[in-house]
């Protein structure tokens, strides 16, 4: 197999490289938006123990 | 906590894996034979060992989980499978452009790795399938760790068969440059089996605690008791952490 | 109540599988048809008359293959059906013996469809003439069959219970019998070789076998888990 210079097998190597590089950021893009729909919960949650919160305060006066 | 220690692991990974590419381009020299192109071979073949320790792995856990009925251990089980996957379509993609540059193919049948990857994750494939198909999530747990165990034996075997083939009795090209690298190249390569084992560990304790944040919020919210809120569970392949756990 | 002994249990859920089959004759005549239309099937989609070496080998043998996939399917649907489960995990029997049943149903059920599906090979496709190699073919598909029948088990006991059964029984059992593939196929190309010069590479008969034997035990370890409810 003769050795391939520079200039063609360049191409190939770094193609490679990024489909490693693709598939780590690929993941860390599916789990961004794992983590948004946990913070939107969360903020939704919050909301929810403050509402009941203020209608206690309400009931007590 | 899943998440302890996470952050100095993340930190440890991001600098072997810089350290490594710097190794690669800058210090690892030129195969004489293959030239330019063998650099592929720094990122094809830990990405490969990982996979299928991955997978191995996953079986272990699910060893645990049988043990322990613990369904901690499923969901271990279930990430480490779901992670090496991903791995995996990295060493069929790296695999093709390697075979494209050294043979002028995008797929060879002659390069018994890339064949045995194949089939594993041919057989992988139907991981996510078979937990679909089943609705008791105790049973879906309990099938799926058969599953993992047995194809986590199957990994190592199917690779050592593959090589018994006819077609493969003349030496392979692949397995040829990992076997006997000069002194720098072999350096660069251990570098890169411990990088992207890290990066394997880093990804699956992340995935881990991710899903654990999931179920924590999914209990909160059972716990504040949102009548109108009921959301009946919907049918999913993927375990779920229904208590906080401890340590990841 | 003592436990009764493995190769009476063994045998009486083996008798129980036959005699089944046997009154309703269900799936034999469909794999037999199913066989040779396969064979028909390859002649014209290969557009060849004869077949030797590594072809022939390897159309025998998958269809071998994809024949067991119909009746893998099958194993376990009476049980699934009639909760056959159910009365076997109140007995006392120990659930390795059901495993062992199924193996040998399976077996034997490969080694009936063999029983046509080989000679109408030989006569449609196959070119070089059987007759000496016959001993060497029987060691070989005997061999194979083990090797289909432990894995059909042990997948066909996983897929029963799920909802896609009969998708799944052939998407998991195919890549583990890849490797089975590979020995019968490499050890049976020789056999058909039109100048009779091959001889059976034995390290492929050798691997087979500890193929088996690992996926054995694989099995027996984890049936007991499939069965829990």
């Amino acid at each position: 197999m003769p050795a391939l210079p520079l200039h063609t097998a360049g191409p190939y190597v770094a193609a490679a490289y990024i489909v490693f590089f693709a598939l780590i950021l690929i993941y860390v893009a599916i789990m961004a938006t794992k983590l948004v729909r946990s913070e939107r919960t969360l903020g939704e949650l919050t909301e929810l123990v403050e509402h009941r919160r203020r209608a206690r305060v309400e009931d007590d006066t | 906590m899943y998440g302890k220690g996470l952050r100095p692991l993340s930190a440890i990974t991001v600098a072997a894996v810089a350290l490594t590419l710097a190794a690669v381009f800058f210090w690892a020299p030129n195969d004489a034979y293959l030239g330019f192109l063998q650099k592929i071979f720094y990122v094809h073949v830990p990405l490969a060992i990982v996979t299928l320790g991955g997978f191995v792995a996953a079986g272990l856990m699910a060893i645990g989980h049988l043990r322990t009925r613990d369904p901690r251990w499923d969901m271990r089980s279930y990430v480490a499978i779901h992670l090496s996957l991903i791995f995996g379509i990295g060493v069929l993609i790296t695999g093709s452009i390697w075979a494209r540059g050294a043979w002028g193919h995008w797929w060879v049948w002659n390069e018994p790795t890339l064949v045995s990857f194949l089939l594993v994750m041919l057989l992988y494939a139907t991981y996510q399938p078979l937990r679909f198909a089943i609705e008791d999530p105790e049973r879906q747990a309990r099938y799926a760790s058969v599953f993992a165990i047995t194809a986590g034996a199957f990994v190592p075997i199917n690779f050592l068969i593959v090589r018994l083939a006819p077609a493969y009795v003349h030496p392979r090209t692949l397995d040829n440059i990992s076997g006997n690298l000069p002194g720098r190249m072999q350096v660069v390569f251990y570098l890169a089996m411990i990088s992207t084992t890290l990066l394997w560990i880093t990804l699956w304790k992340f995935e881990m605690t991710a899903k654990h944040v999931a179920a924590q919020l999914r209990q909160l919210r059972r716990l504040l008791g949102d009548e109108d809120d009921d959301v009946p569970a919907r049918r999913s392949a993927a375990p779920s952490l229904t208590h906080a756990g401890s340590a990841g | 109540m003592s436990t009764p002994r493995t190769s009476s249990v063994v045998r009486a859920l083996l008798e129980a599988q036959l005699r089944l089959e046997l009154r309703t004759f269900e799936s034999l005549p469909a794999m037999w048809l199913f066989s040779v239309t396969a064979f028909v099937l390859f002649h014209f989609g290969l557009n060849e008359d004869s077949l030797s070496g590594n072809l022939a080998s390897g159309v025998l043998w998958v269809t071998l293959l994809l024949a067991a996939m119909l009746v893998i399917n099958r194993l376990y649907l009476a049980d699934a059906e009639q909760g056959g489960f159910d009365g076997f995990l109140l007995s006392p029997a120990d659930r390795g013996s059901l495993l062992i049943a199924k193996v040998l149903t399976l077996l034997f059920y490969l080694a009936a469809v063999e029983l046509v599906a080989v000679p109408a090979f030989a006569l449609l496709l196959l070119e070089p003439s059987l007759g000496q190699a016959l001993p060497e073919l029987l060691g070989v598909l005997a061999l194979g069959d083990l090797g289909i029948a432990v894995i059909g088990a042990l997948v066909g006991a996983l897929a029963i219970r799920t909802q896609s059964r009969d998708l799944l029984g052939p998407m998991l059992s195919l890549p583990l019998l890849v490797p089975v593939l590979l020995c019968v196929a490499g050890a049976t190309a020789p056999l058909f070789d039109p100048t009779h010069a091959g001889a059976i590479p034995l390290r492929l008969l050798v691997t087979l076998a500890l193929y088996d034997a690992v996926f054995g035990l694989i099995a027996f370890a984890l049936f007991d888990f499939l069965l829990e409810d």
